[in-house]
């Protein structure tokens, strides 16, 4: 059974077609790359995704279960990052992550916290308010609320987005770490992240699938990543 | 290393969400700034405006008089925050990621925020207790005015909620709450009564000044239990917690 499964999704804001019949799966150790210019309904497929928007049409799975229907358990499996890693600015980092795990349950609260803090490598700031951390800082927190419960699908909006390269190269890291007993959906627009990080590479413009291959084909596709970027999502 | 699927949470995550909304108020010094509001009026209305001193009667009615103002005033300062705040901040989408339901959410949030103002309320003891000093006041009246204030702000506060769903703005949303909130204060004074009279008729008049917030509470002052303004105020918090909570389920 895939981890996380789109069926034939649409989703329409008035009279633009953001997202139309997205279909695709992805399984247990699989990191695919969710690629396409801006507005090409790479959010909108994983607000649906993760059942923040209610699709038009088709369904999403997570772990088996319908977002839509079965949702509290659906979303007991999953770990989302949304664009810009929002939280609760007000917090501090330890309380905002303690209050992330009262909510989801957890057996062990504290001991979750404190794991996930060393993963993240947030210790230092630990004790801050959210609201005065850097962006960096701020973006890892998004990620560490996600990893939190150890989830089996992880799906994160654009976590790099605005790190420097040090930072980036950390958060690859820490999802390469991961990435073997999950199913994680990545969206970026950074085309280097495909080498680096992907097993698989999904292409989405215009709300349509325009590609989706191993990382080795994409790669084979061309040498110059931007053109076969440019080709694929005219 | 991957977690097996995890037990059904129960009530952990409202409890979670009861405990972040409620110690959310204490975060900012906005709780301290609106209890010291709440009681500076609360106290100066009933004493300088009520004239609750030189009435010479140890009694609270001429302090829960202005209640009413008082809610619908600073029930949706307090309820302002409860959605537009997760709105403007984006984290709107991360709590409707999380494994919660939005009605659990919801219901923390207002009993959170309404649990706030009973502590505002509660701050306000020392009026009773001075008038017990002074007289010789009828202390389970005094107990039924009280709960009849908590449930008129938790009706103020359900219109607050609704305001608070529909906008990112807690401004907006402020705004919108206490101009609600002030229609029932004034539907009960008669104000609009020429203007519903060629609605609704002279008999229709009295029914809709039922509505108003000061008609429900004055049994209460009085001592009176009666099931009709409990209903009254019940009914017109829960709609709001209700509506607000579909609004947000649909946004």
């Amino acid at each position: 059974m895939p981890l996380i499964e789109a069926k034939h999704l649409s989703k329409s804001y008035g009279a633009l077609r953001a997202v139309h019949d997205v279909s695709f799966s992805v399984d247990r150790g699989e990191v695919v790359g969710f690629l396409g210019p801006n507005g090409a309904g790479k959010s909108t497929t994983m607000k649906m995704l993760t059942g923040h928007l209610r699709a038009d049409a088709g369904a999403a799975l997570i772990a088996g279960l319908d977002v839509a229907e079965e949702a509290v358990r659906a979303k007991q499996h999953l770990g989302y990052s949304p664009e810009g890693a929002p939280a609760y600015g007000e917090m501090t980092v330890r309380e905002f992550l303690r209050f992330a795990a009262d909510l989801r349950g957890l057996a062990e609260p504290a001991a979750s916290v404190r794991r996930t803090l060393a993963l993240c490598r947030l210790e230092e700031v630990a004790a801050q308010g959210i609201d005065t951390l850097s962006k960096g800082y701020r973006m890892r927190v998004g990620f560490a609320q996600a990893v939190l419960h150890d989830p089996e699908v992880l799906i994160l909006d654009e976590p790099t987005d605005g790190l420097d390269p040090n930072q980036k190269h950390e958060v690859r890291r820490i999802l390469k770490e991961m990435a073997a007993t999950k199913a994680v959906i990545v969206s970026t627009h950074i085309l280097e992240e495909v080498g680096e990080l992907c097993t698989r590479v999904i292409v989405i413009a215009k709300g349509e699938v325009r590609c989706d291959e191993s990382r080795e084909k994409f790669l084979a596709r061309g040498a110059d990543l931007n053109a076969v970027f440019r080709q694929l999502t005219a | 290393m991957t977690s097996p699927a995890p037990a059904a949470p129960g009530l952990k995550p409202f409890a979670a969400m009861l405990r972040r909304e409620f110690a959310g108020y204490f975060r900012t010094p906005l709780a301290y700034v609106f209890l010291a509001v709440f009681n500076a009026f609360a106290v100066s209305l009933a004493f300088f405006v009520g004239g609750l001193y030189e009435s010479g009667v140890a009694s609270l009615d001429r302090f829960f008089l202005y209640h009413p103002w008082l809610w619908a005033f600073l029930a949706p300062a307090a309820g302002a925050r409860l959605w537009a705040e997760e709105r403007r901040q984006g984290t709107l989408e991360l709590l409707l990621t999380w494994p919660i339901t939005v009605w659990q959410a919801a219901l923390g949030k207002f009993l959170a925020a309404w649990l706030f103002l009973a502590c505002a309320l509660l701050m306000t003891l020392p009026v009773a207790f001075t008038v017990g000093w002074l007289g010789d006041p009828d202390w389970g009246v005094i107990v039924s005015g009280y709960a009849g204030s908590l449930l008129c702000a938790g009706a103020c506060l359900g219109v607050a909620a609704v305001a608070s769903a529909l906008t990112r703005s807690q401004v907006i949303a402020f705004v919108t709450g206490f101009l609600a909130c002030f229609l029932l204060v004034l539907v009960g004074y008669g104000v609009f009564d020429e203007l519903l009279a060629g609605l609704f008729g002279p008999a229709g008049i009295d029914e809709i000044r039922r509505l108003g917030l000061w008609r429900n509470l004055e049994p209460f002052t009085l001592g009176l239990l009666d099931v009709r303004p409990i209903a009254y105020f019940l009914s017109v918090a829960f709609a709001g917690l209700g509506l607000s909570t579909i609004i947000i389920e649909r946004r």
